[in-house]
This record gives C-alpha cells, sequence and structure tokens, in this order.
C-alpha cells in the first residue's frame, strides 16, 4: 500500500479511482499524563505523553484508512489530508483521508 | 498573602526554568536542522522530476509543546493592551522547527532524500477553563520521496 499526499506516485500511472476513503479514531489522555502535563504548564516544555499519544492515534487513523482502502481493492492512496478536532474537554479527534487507487 | 508568595514562586519558577529549556532547545534545533541540510523539503505539489524518483511514502513528525507559567503570565497581561505576544511566537516558532526537524527524521531513517508537499497542521491542546493546559500541537507531513537530483 502506498500512500502519499501528492496527486501522483512518481513513475506510476493511475489506472482506476475508486473514491475517497478515511479513518479516523476520537482520543483522550488518560490522568497520569494530565498530571504530569500539569507540572509541565509551570516550566515549558514538551509534553512527551501527549506526542506520543497522538502519534498513535495519526497512525492508527491511517491503519483505518489503509484497511478501508485494502477492502475495495487499492493498493495506494493518493493525495492524503490529516485532520485534528477537540471534541470535548480532554479529547481529540484525528481524522485522514485520501483519495483510493488502483496504480498499474 | 500565601497566593501572592506561590503566584511568585511559580513566576519565578517558570521564567529560569521556562528561558533554560528554550534556550537548551533552540540549541538543539539548530544543531539538527545542520545535520539533516542533505533533506531538501518543499510547499510543492508535485515532485521535481518524474523519472527520476524510485520512492514514495508519507512522512511526518509531531511536538506538542507547553508554555510556562511566566509566559502565560505576561501573555495574560498583554491580552490586556492588546499587540504582540512574543512570549507565544516564539512558542510556535520552536514547535513547527521541531516538527518539521521530526519529519525530516523519519524521511532519512526511512532513506528518502527528498519531501515534497509539506504541510503543516496546528492545534491547540487545552484542558477546560480552569486549571489550564496551554499547549499546542504542531504536525509536518508531506511526502518522502527517493529522488536523484543531485
Amino acid at each position: 500500500m502506498i500512500v502519499t499526499n501528492i496527486e501522483v506516485v512518481p513513475g506510476r500511472r493511475v489506472a482506476k479511482h475508486l473514491g475517497m476513503v478515511q479513518g479516523n479514531t476520537v482520543r483522550s489522555k488518560h490522568v497520569g499524563r494530565d498530571l504530569m502535563a500539569g507540572f509541565k504548564n509551570i516550566f515549558g516544555g514538551e509534553l512527551v505523553g501527549y506526542t506520543e499519544l497522538l502519534t498513535e492515534s495519526r497512525e492508527e487513523a491511517v491503519d483505518r484508512m489503509k484497511q478501508q482502502a485494502e477492502a475495495i481493492g487499492a493498493n495506494a492512496i493518493l493525495n492524503v489530508r490529516f485532520s485534528t478536532s477537540s471534541v470535548a474537554a480532554g479529547a481529540a479527534e484525528l481524522f485522514a483521508y485520501g483519495t483510493a487507487v488502483i496504480l498499474e | 498573602m500565601y497566593d501572592l508568595i506561590i503566584l511568585f514562586v511559580l513566576l519565578f519558577l517558570g521564567y529560569v526554568f521556562g528561558q533554560m529549556a528554550e534556550k537548551r532547545h533552540f540549541r538543539s534545533i539548530i544543531k539538527r536542522e545542520d545535520e539533516y541540510q542533505s533533506i531538501l523539503t518543499f510547499a510543492k505539489r508535485f515532485p521535481l522530476n518524474n523519472d527520476g524518483d524510485q520512492r514514495a511514502e508519507l512522512v511526518g513528525g509531531n511536538v506538542v509543546i507547553s508554555v510556562d507559567y511566566f509566559k502565560r503570565f505576561v501573555a495574560t497581561l498583554r491580552n490586556l493592551i492588546g499587540g504582540r505576544i512574543t512570549t507565544y511566537e516564539s512558542l510556535l516558532e520552536r514547535a513547527r522547527r521541531e516538527a518539521l526537524l521530526r519529519m525530516k527524521a523519519e524521511a532519512h531513517k526511512k532513506g528518502l532524500n527528498t519531501i515534497v508537499n509539506v504541510k503543516l497542521e496546528t492545534a491547540s491542546i487545552t484542558k477546560g477553563n480552569k486549571n489550564q493546559v496551554g499547549a499546542v500541537e504542531v504536525y509536518a507531513y508531506g511526502t518522502g520521496l527517493l529522488s536523484n537530483h543531485s
């Protein structure tokens, strides 16, 4: 499965477009991480726990998108975009979407 | 009275440790930017030369950075009269440069030497109104290519 955020895959030609595929996940952080974040809020600096959490969530969103693409028989996803939105206090939605295609 | 003392202690701690952390971070950013200079990044939508590229893969990097107590205090004061909040500007600059660097590091790890269509996404992470967690997340992503542009 080739995933890119440009409209082509270099050196390959798109044989068939299959439409949009998407994957999302809503995650919330746990209390321990929040506590650490509270401390970090006094001293400043990177919130490693949050960084990891968001990385994992994004990977999961991409995985779900890939699964959906595989299910409809695609072998690549082009023009992938990410979007983040906070749904409620303490929870965020990570969303990935793109165009599923079959490459020659 | 005690509240005032706690406030000053927090401001002092925030100022000292925040400045230290920021300076250290900027030094490390400049060092790593030198390291990854060979990886070219572009905001353009198409690869440079179609025939030379052998591989394409999505790469990305993210970082969550929090403001310190002192900076937030200054920003709150600034809010009264308006104008530039320089303390937040440096925070966002740090976050963006760090995210770009992590994206480059991932490309480097995968053996890619060019990144096109770089997008930056910023999200603010706040937890309710009381005891705010004022932090910003920056995610940088793009398509990494193995290209023989040299």
